[in-house]
């Protein structure tokens, strides 16, 4: 099974980078855009036919290594 | 004193952190590999600076765990002190040790120079040998130096006394100017700035070398 993991920045969290993009985009002529959030996608192969056990598993991996809590928040998307 | 520094691949300041020691403690350290699992008996561990993991995932999240960290944050609960230097407070953040977490600069940059640090704490175990200057001056180098917590952890760490370290001007962004802070233990220091890197006049400096002995001394 295939697993896609959106890590993103807490909303209370300031995330300079997007604001760095957000001023580039205005730059470009892109209006319209009035916010910018940036954050990363790790996808992984997981040996586990179960979705709910894959889940349970990738929570886990997202609590001890794939995410920091204090800045950031996670969403697991199954991709079988 | 028998004190020790713990090596991931990348590190950078391994070796500047070794003289620091040996000239501070008259002994040179023990040069400890991250997949070794025990940490021998010590009066001091230090985790350097460097982009351990090249950064990957997160600025020190997989040093955070890798094998010898487990005993260093079983060591650093049992009370030895522990003071992570740059790259080391970003591992200590991730461990657990210390609160918060250090994010990108403010200003995206990598920054880098001389800077002049309040001695926020004259108290603690770390600065207690240089309680005497109310500023000291060490130089940083870092991109994730802009350290974050809620509201709640600022006021506690600033309430209890665990704010070691602030700048005077604000480099990167960090909440509070925080360029330093200490556990609730107070045996734990996460560092920013490099006292490492100015032990000799020839280094530019030589406050890093007055907070070394400062530290073997209160250190007994």
């Amino acid at each position: 099974m295939k697993a896609k993991i959106h890590v993103t920045l807490r909303k209370s969290i300031l995330d300079p980078q997007g604001n760095a993009i957000m001023g580039a985009l205005s730059g470009l002529g892109f209006d319209s855009v009035s916010g910018v959030r940036q954050g990363k996608v790790i996808e992984l192969e997981i040996a586990e036919a179960d979705e709910a056990k894959a889940r349970e598993q990738i929570e886990e991996m997202c609590k001890k290594l794939l995410a920091n809590p204090v800045m950031e928040n996670y969403e697991i998307e199954l991709v079988s | 004193m028998k004190s020790c520094v713990i090596v991931f691949p990348a590190s950078n300041c391994d070796r500047d952190a070794a003289v620091a020691l040996e000239q501070a403690t008259g002994t040179a350290p023990d040069m400890l590999w991250h997949g070794e699992t025990d940490v021998p008996d010590a009066d001091l561990i230090v985790l350097p600076g460097g982009f351990s993991y090249g950064d990957y995932l997160r600025s020190g999240a997989m040093a955070g765990h890798s094998p010898i960290m487990q005993d260093v944050v079983k060591k650093a609960e049992a009370g030895v002190p522990v003071l992570g230097i740059c790259n080391g407070f970003q591992i200590l953040t991730e461990t657990g040790l210390l609160p918060g977490a250090l994010m990108r600069n403010a200003g995206l940059e990598f920054v880098c120079g001389m800077q002049m640090l309040q001695v926020a704490n004259p108290e603690s175990l770390f600065t207690r040998g240089i309680s005497n200057r109310p500023y000291v001056e060490f130089p940083i180098a870092h991109h994730d130096g802009n350290y974050t917590a809620d509201e709640e952890t600022l006021n506690r760490l600033e309430g209890e006394g665990h704010v070691a370290f602030r700048y005077v001007a604000n480099p990167n962004g960090s909440a509070r100017n925080i360029a330093g802070i200490t556990n609730n233990k107070s045996n734990v220091l996460g560092l920013m700035p490099h006292p490492e890197r100015v032990v000799s006049p020839v280094l530019g400096g030589e406050d890093g070398a007055t907070f070394f002995k400062g530290l073997v001394e209160a250190l007994g």
